[in-house]
């Protein structure tokens, strides 16, 4: 394609847009996040700190609930990953690479779970989790994490694994090994980058959630950051609440962004694959 | 590429009685039960966390369940259901939801649609936009979504100062906001998808559109539009049946306040707040009726084909 130079002009001036577009809100939560707690519902609502201060920062770091949902967080959601990678990674190999019926029902399955309402399972979960003694712990949230996060797992699997060269199984087969053993210590090393940028797109979901959070916690046991974020509002804080929120919100983006510059790549790859090809 | 075969639709007619026999072979039928046995884990899981509570939500929303009077628990059909469909609360949520989900998925798309082809199109800096748009689809939903109440709010937030107003107290203009919100944090995902469309697109049958004198536009509507239609659809779909189930931006921009609630705040609301679990169920199960209706209207009207409908079909 013979570019001229008002075509570069133009296509950059169309990248600077569509990267303003989506930076702006995250960076006036970090401008927010910045801002001297005394001086934000004065300030006028500048778009740049007038005077900066990690006051906000060190207050939340002083504060057991959200030292208590970061480490929930963090561990529900790596427990929860996990998890679901490995299932996900094994029924996704079934579906790739091996006859058997009942294949359709399971793709379907997931399909609808993948739709599913997740307010529909609140209210049944809440009750089964306090039955069973459940509710307000690790494994209350897992479970449903792990559950939701599995058709999306299994559909960018399936879809990566397609596209692993088969006659290197056969081989293997041919030179006698067992399927399973094909499948460990042939296709398991091979599949390796799919199943990792599956687990960043599981991981991305698992730390976003809100609604479980706080349907099925109800103290600092088990709630995460977004739910405890969801509390924040009105709770009886030395300072202004924005500010420490917007540095609370902070803090649990920087995990997305690093995922986001590092693998970029990956979870495009990852997303587009699931869902056109899968 | 047939390694995946598909001896149902490969198979020659006449001898399949005799080639199936022939298959369940020793390896074919170890390669049955490997394939069952690593599925079962994921579908043991997938029922018992879905199926199982789906049912006993059904069960749940025909009972008085009030978690303020247990002992006042017991069997009345479906008068969950009457109270909650003659309800205007009920009805405000559906057509508040539905508002939502049509104008958010219908500039998503537009949007979604010209940010997939900077992407695909654009000369340099496409890692750098690729990048940078999948901070929204990344960010954590409720922080972003607090992130635009601040910044709606008077006094504190530079949108509340350049529009001098305080929209989130406003049901249209709070609703407004809770959609730019939804678009800003969903449009990326719509464009991906729709940017893994594009790709399917042939750079030849463009170019051969062009020599036959096809503007711009018409390349556009004619060529690249029907190729990407599978892929359109799916992104439609997808947002759609998400959009459907709106409630972290809500939460965050105006806690359903000022009649801005959806159905699945409400269904919270009655769960959480007013504490009825017969009630919270019957909207659970109603929401999950919906939003079957909603597929079943894509995958008729459309003819969406599901993702993974193709599976091995495409090698």
């Amino acid at each position: 394609m013979a570019t001229t130079t008002r075509q570069k002009t133009s296509w950059s001036f169309a990248n600077i847009l569509v990267i303003a577009w989506a930076l702006f809100p995250v960076w006036w939560l970090v401008s927010l996040s910045f801002k001297n707690p005394g001086t934000i519902a004065t300030d006028g609502g500048s778009f740049w700190p007038t005077s900066w201060s990690l006051e906000n920062y060190r207050g939340i770091f002083k504060l057991h609930e959200f030292i208590r949902s970061l480490i929930n967080s963090i561990g529900i959601a790596l427990i929860s990953t996990a998890i679901a990678v490995v299932l996900a990674t094994m029924a996704a190999y079934a579906i790739a690479r091996l006859r058997f019926p009942g294949k359709g029902l399971l793709i379907g399955m997931s399909l609808l779970i993948a739709m599913f309402p997740q307010i529909s399972l609140v209210s049944p979960l809440f009750s089964i989790e306090r039955t069973l003694g459940l509710f307000d712990t690790w494994p209350g949230l897992i479970i449903p994490y792990m559950t939701f996060a599995l058709p999306l797992a299994i559909y960018t699997l399936s879809a990566f694994f397609r596209e692993i060269p088969w006659d290197l199984e056969k081989a293997a087969k041919m030179d006698g090994a067992t399927p399973a053993q094909a499948f460990r210590q042939v296709i398991a090393p091979l599949a390796a980058p799919g199943i990792f940028t599956t687990a960043i797109l599981v991981l991305i979901f698992c730390w976003n959630d809100f609604l479980f959070a706080i349907s099925l916690t109800s103290t600092t046991r088990a709630r995460t950051v977004p739910a405890e974020l969801g509390f924040f509002t009105g709770a009886s804080q030395f300072q202004q609440p924005a500010g420490s929120i917007a540095a609370a919100s902070v803090i649990i983006t920087i995990p997305i962004i690093v995922f986001v510059l590092f693998f970029q790549r990956r979870i495009v790859a990852g997303l587009t694959s699931g869902a056109v090809k899968g | 590429m047939s390694h995946v075969a598909d001896t149902t639709t490969t198979a020659p007619p006449v001898p399949q009685e005799k080639r199936r026999k022939a298959e369940v072979s020793e390896g074919a039928r170890e390669e049955r039960r490997l394939g069952w046995a690593l599925c079962a884990p994921a579908v043991v899981v997938m029922l018992a966390v879905t199926a199982y509570p789906i049912i006993y939500a059904i069960y749940l929303s025909l009972r008085r369940e009030d978690l303020r009077f247990p002992a006042q628990s017991k069997f009345i059909g479906i008068s969950n259901y009457t109270t909650v469909l003659t309800s205007s609360v009920w009805w405000h949520a559906l057509w508040v939801t539905l508002a939502i989900t049509v104008i958010s998925v219908a500039i998503e798309f537009v949007l979604g649609m010209a940010l997939a082809l900077v992407m695909h199109r654009t000369i340099w800096g496409r890692g750098g936009v690729r990048t940078a748009i999948l901070i929204p689809y990344g960010i954590v939903t409720i922080a972003a979504g607090l992130g635009w109440q601040y910044a709606w709010t008077p006094g504190i937030g530079y949108l509340a100062e350049l529009t001098g107003g305080a929209p989130l107290t406003h049901t249209y203009q709070a609703i407004g906001t809770i959609i730019l919100a939804e678009i800003w944090k969903t449009t990326p995902f719509m464009a991906l998808l729709l940017m893994a469309g594009l790709a399917l697109v042939p750079e030849e049958l463009l170019n051969a559109a062009k020599v036959d004198g096809a503007t711009n536009w018409q390349r556009f509507v004619r060529v690249m539009l029907p190729i990407m239609k599978p892929a359109i659809l799916v992104a439609l779909l997808f947002r759609t049946l998400d959009a459907f189930r709106i409630f972290d931006n809500i939460y965050a921009l105006t806690g359903g306040a000022n009649g801005t609630g959806s159905v699945s705040f409400i269904g919270y609301d009655n769960l959480f707040v007013a504490l009825n679990l017969g009630v919270g169920s019957a909207i659970s199960v109603l929401i999950f009726i919906c939003v079957a209706i909603i597929a079943f209207l894509f995958i008729k009207l459309f003819g969406t084909a599901s993702p993974g409908t193709d599976i091995g079909g495409r090698g």
